[in-house]
This record gives C-alpha cells, sequence and structure tokens, in this order.
C-alpha cells in the first residue's frame, strides 16, 4: 500500500531538503511548475480530494472560487491551517514535525495553483518544535531557490513565512484566522464576501489545513487516478486516522481513506485491560457521540454523517465504560465554554449555561428540569443560530451524549449523585 | 480547577503618549521591525510582537503594552483585546517557569486531576498562582495534541509527555529554587 503522507515521515530527525528531493520530493511541485494554474486546480478536482480540517469541503472546488487571469486582483494569499486545537487531534503536529519539507510543497503547489505570491503558515504557539522543523525546512528552500523570485527560472514567485499564534481555538475557524493574522480580535467574520473574494487584508485568500495540503504533492505527481485509487470507498486518497483514549496503543496511521473505526481500533490493540469500549467520537471534540455498534462503518465523510456524526479530524476518541459519559461531556463543553469567542450570544452565554448544569447534574444535584434546559440549548446553540459553527460543534457531543447515554444522566438524576465515583 | 485569574484591564481614557524607543530594547524593536516586513500593515506583527516582548520580559506589563501599540501604529485598547485574547499571553507576572497542564478531553480520560491534584499540593499554589519564591506558575491549558502520550503537559514551552507522579516530582526537582516554598500569590 502507498502511503504518500507519510513515506518520507521521521519525528527523531526529519529529512533535509537534499533527503526529500532525493526520494521524490519536490516532484510534484516541478509538474505544477510546467503546467497552467487552473489545469493544477483541475487535475486537484479531480483527485476528489476533501478538506481534511474537519468540513470535508471538496479542496479543487474551494480553489475555483479564486479570480484568475488577467483582470485577477495582483496579489493573493494562500494560508495553511495549522492551528490544530481540536481536543483529541494531533495528526497536523505528526506531519509537520516529522515531514516538514512534504507541507512547503504542498503549500507552493497549492499557492501556484491559485495565483498566491505569499503564503503563510498559521501554526498554533504550542507546536514549538513544529516551529523550529518548519522555519529550517522553510530556509533550506529559500537556500535552494525553491522560494523567492522566479522559481526555478520561472516567472513564478512566491514568499513563504511561518506565523506562530498564542493559543486560541477560534482561530481554527477560517475567517477568524484571517482576522487573527491582519493583528485583529480573531472573531469569526461575516460571509459573504467569502475569503477566496475578499480574505486577508482585503485580497483573495485560501485558508487549507495542513493534511489537506500535504496531499498535494503526490497527486502532482501521479495524477488524479492514481490518487483516486488508493481508496476503495466513496472518498478518494489516504488519511490519517488516529485514536487515543484507554486504547492499548493510542497513535496514528495512514490509511486508505474509508478504513472501518473497527480496523482503527484493531491496530490501537483494542481497549486496555479491564475496560470495555462505551461510545467514539471519530474526529474530535466536535463530532457526535457513535456506539460499538457503528464501528463497521467506513470512516467517510457520507458514511459518517449517515450514521449521525461528523468524520470531523478523523482521530477518534474513545469513551470506556470506567468513565462517565456526564463527565466526558461536562469536560468537552467546558473547552468550549472556555474557547468561545464570545462575539455572539447564543455561544458566549449558552455554552457556559450548559456546563452550569451539567456541573449540577455530574455533582448529584440536577433535577428532570435540567435535562429539558440542556435539550432547549443544544437548540439555541444549533447551527443558524450562532455566527459560526464553535458552538453547534459544542452541541454535537451534548445532544448525542444526552441521547446515547440517557440511563446514565436519569442515574445522575434520580440517585443524586455519579455513579463512577466510588 | 478553572480558577479565576483577576484581570486588570487598561483605561481606556487613559490612552498615556508612550515613545516605544524608550521602553522596549534594541533586539526587541529589530525584532518586531523583521515581523512587520512580513505583514501588509503594521498592526498584524501584535501577537508576534506580545511575543517577542514577551520572551524577553516574561510577561506583558501595561508599559510594554502601551509601548508595543505605539510601535505598531494601533490603540493600546485595541492591543489589550488581543493580549487578552490568548491563552499564551501573559498579562501578569510570572514565576521563572510556567506549567500548563493539559486539562481536555484524552488528558481528562487519562486521570489528569490527580496530576493536577499533586502539583496543588506540592506547590502549594492554586491554578492562576505563582510559587511565594517567585519560581513556577501554574496554568490550566487546553489540548496540547498529545493525545497518544497523555498526559501532558507544557514547561517553559516544552512538551512533557506521559506524566504520573514520579514524573512531576522528577521534574519539580529539576525547577531550581525549590526551597522556601510557602503560599501563593496570584498573578
Amino acid at each position: 500500500m502507498f502511503k504518500p503522507l507519510s513515506q518520507h515521515l521521521d519525528l527523531n530527525n526529519p529529512q533535509n531538503l537534499i533527503a526529500y528531493q532525493s526520494t521524490g520530493g519536490y516532484q510534484g511541485f516541478s509538474n505544477a511548475l510546467n503546467m497552467q494554474p487552473q489545469d493544477v486546480q483541475q487535475q486537484v478536482s479531480d483527485s476528489k480530494l476533501k478538506g481534511r480540517g474537519g468540513a470535508g469541503f471538496m479542496t479543487g472546488m474551494k480553489w475555483s472560487f479564486v479570480p484568475m487571469g488577467e483582470g485577477a486582483p495582483q496579489h493573493k494569499y494562500l494560508v495553511c491551517n495549522a492551528d490544530e486545537m481540536e481536543p483529541g487531534t494531533f495528526k497536523d503536529r505528526w506531519l509537520m514535525e516529522g515531514s516538514p519539507h512534504l507541507l512547503i510543497e504542498g503549500m507552493m503547489i497549492a499557492a501556484y495553483a491559485i495565483g498566491a505570491d505569499v503564503a503563510y503558515i498559521f501554526l498554533r504557539g504550542e507546536y514549538r518544535l513544529c516551529a523550529t522543523r518548519l522555519q529550517q525546512a522553510i530556509d533550506e528552500a529559500q537556500s535552494a531557490g525553491l522560494l523567492g523570485d522566479n522559481i526555478n527560472g520561472s516567472h513564478y514567485s512566491l514568499k513563504l513565512h511561518l506565523h506562530t499564534s498564542a493559543g486560541r481555538y477560534i482561530c481554527g475557524e477560517e475567517t477568524a484566522l484571517i482576522n487573527a493574522l491582519e493583528g485583529k480580535r480573531a472573531n469569526p467574520r461575516a460571509k459573504p464576501p467569502f475569503p477566496q473574494v475578499a480574505g486577508l487584508f482585503g485580497r483573495p485568500t485560501i485558508v487549507n489545513n495542513c493534511e489537506t495540503l500535504c496531499n498535494l504533492p503526490c497527486i502532482l505527481k501521479n495524477g488524479s487516478d492514481w490518487y483516486q485509487q488508493l481508496s476503495s470507498g466513496a472518498d478518494t486518497g489516504s488519511k490519517i486516522y488516529g485514536i487515543s483514549g484507554r486504547v492499548k496503543n493510542a497513535g496514528l496511521w495512514e490509511l486508505p481513506m474509508g478504513t472501518t473505526a473497527g480496523e482503527i481500533f484493531k491496530l490501537a490493540g483494542g481497549m486496555q485491560q479491564g475496560l470495555t469500549l462505551r461510545g467514539w467520537l471519530p474526529g474530535g471534540a466536535s463530532t457526535d457521540f457513535l456506539l460499538p455498534e457503528h464501528l463497521d462503518i467506513p470512516m467517510e465523510y457520507d458514511a459518517i454523517a449517515k450514521a449521525g456524526s461528523r468524520m470531523g479530524t478523523g482521530v477518534i476518541i474513545a469513551l470506556d465504560d470506567k468513565h462517565c459519559p456526564v463527565g466526558m461531556v461536562l469536560n468537552l463543553l467546558q473547552f468550549f465554554a472556555q474557547e468561545s469567542c464570545g462575539w455572539c450570544t447564543p455561544c458566549r452565554d449558552g455554552l457556559p449555561w450548559a456546563v452550569e448544569i451539567l456541573t449540577r447534574i455530574e455533582n448529584g444535584q440536577g433535577s428532570q428540569d435540567d435535562i429539558d434546559a440542556l435539550l432547549q440549548l443544544c437548540g439555541f446553540m444549533w447551527l443558524g443560530k450562532t455566527f459560526c459553527a464553535l458552538a453547534p460543534g459544542a452541541v454535537e457531543p451534548l445532544r448525542s451524549g444526552m441521547k446515547y447515554f440517557a440511563d446514565d444522566f436519569q442515574q445522575h438524576i434520580d440517585h443524586k449523585e455519579c455513579p463512577h465515583r466510588h | 480547577m478553572n480558577k479565576t485569574i483577576p484581570i486588570t484591564l487598561i483605561d481606556p481614557q487613559a490612552e498615556v503618549p508612550v515613545d516605544y524607543r524608550e521602553v522596549l530594547s534594541q533586539v526587541e524593536i529589530s525584532a518586531i521591525e523583521h515581523e512587520c516586513a512580513l505583514y501588509e500593515s503594521r498592526p498584524a506583527a501584535a501577537i508576534d510582537a506580545l511575543q517577542i516582548v514577551q520572551r524577553e520580559r516574561r510577561w506583558i506589563s501595561d508599559e510594554s503594552l502601551y509601548a508595543i501599540a505605539d510601535m505598531l501604529g494601533m490603540s493600546a485598547t485595541e492591543l489589550e483585546g488581543i493580549a487578552t485574547f490568548y491563552n499564551l499571553i501573559y498579562r501578569q507576572p510570572v514565576g521563572q517557569h510556567v506549567i500548563h497542564l493539559c486539562n481536555s478531553i484524552t488528558c481528562w480520560l487519562h486521570d489528569y486531576q490527580s496530576i493536577a491534584e499533586h502539583l496543588r499540593q506540592t506547590l502549594n499554589i492554586e491554578f492562576g498562582q505563582t510559587t511565594a519564591d517567585g519560581n513556577i506558575t501554574l496554568l490550566p491549558n487546553v489540548c496540547l495534541g498529545c493525545c497518544d502520550k497523555a498526559p501532558a503537559l507544557m514547561l517553559d514551552g516544552e512538551l512533557v509527555e506521559s506524566l504520573d507522579i514520579n514524573a512531576i516530582d522528577k521534574l519539580l526537582q529539576g525547577l531550581k529554587g525549590m526551597n522556601g516554598m510557602k503560599g501563593g500569590e496570584n498573578v
């Protein structure tokens, strides 16, 4: 099986430019540079690559809204969203620490395809080792003439800079990220205008997730048909899947898109001794709970959606039978309440309210009315009621947790204590 | 454990004129200028500038805040809105060492609470406080992206993984000035 995302990966001693090039690195970019930007876009559209940040939007389609050609604005931006702060997710860190040149090459391809002259990596502040290794890779590429003016003797020029953020989940939302890059408070922006038309500093801007960009070199090197055949399911290509929680071997694996969650659990060696799986979040804190009966479902966008959740980042969090589902939902909601930017009322006020109620229930002081209030809050904070997807993301584990673990919630209320606290 | 940390905001009425050259060092100024050159506007370097000054001075005082705002040509209140927005910008003094303990979901599943309790007891401070000798500040942090090696913390920007009580004891012993720890003060 081909592993285009991890074939260059070395976490202890990542490949330098020469090592990366001697194993086929920068060939994808080299191919792109010999094509028209629109043809690069077409190839990525044909590959059916979907964004790996969580929303799963078609990458080629996203790019297609950028103005191109003679009349297009002179300056355009490409931004790599490497603000990986989704609780339970650590795939982008793995790629950046282990294979920094892969991301740089992917960004160069994307930037060329949309005609961007400046690119930024928006990196979360806590990822210090990533910052060091990425800066090293950028410097190497710069010295070798892969970045800068007239790359490889062509008419194309690109500057690539590393921006390290200082820790705030909302910066992962693409319009909030753009505000953050402009040195503004990172509240999300109203859409339209969409960033593809008026983004960073008002110029056409594409924001792509780190893993998404890492898929581009192999598409440009081997073609879209080759890429599609990496997977046997409905979605194409390769995916970094992973799992954490009380499993035997938490970790990440590059697998064909559409691998089942059950196979990922198997790779992790199953649950730790004496523990049973009760539920799982398919791709981060902002995805709905699924149950052990859902383990045979392929980890694909539509299949997971059909089961009532979202693929999200594709990095699973496992809930075992020794941990309280109410406690888990409370921990997740505490995260979202803290990280709300405070811009819109349902999110700013609704999330702390949900935390207050959940705390009461978890401490055995909840009432039946609290359950109704929580369900009502799920409605107040759902899509269409809020400015961005943060609060709806928080609703997902809350509503599904209340649905699948209703007995646990009821026990807390009936017995006035958490059954797991003995 | 998320103890509320009292924050004193700057007075919007007191936009005192500050000449940044009198406050910031040459090293800080040139590092900030280097960042400014990477963006279309000077205020875009705000978060970089805050990080640069914090690296030199460990925290962002009101004086530093006014100076950075002056250098970037933005209002101090606007910069304050950014500085207080981020988890890793300290608007109050911190100790020689800063510990950020992850309290998100995977670390919760790995009982980070017992690590938190051990840290509080050993250091004799609450989260959001600094030891009396000014050596260690204890803060919570959202998911550090270390979920395969939970529980985890960040010590002075470096990740420390697979924590247990022994690892915490060793880590604290390694930090100088452990003696004479008494009570804490809010940071």
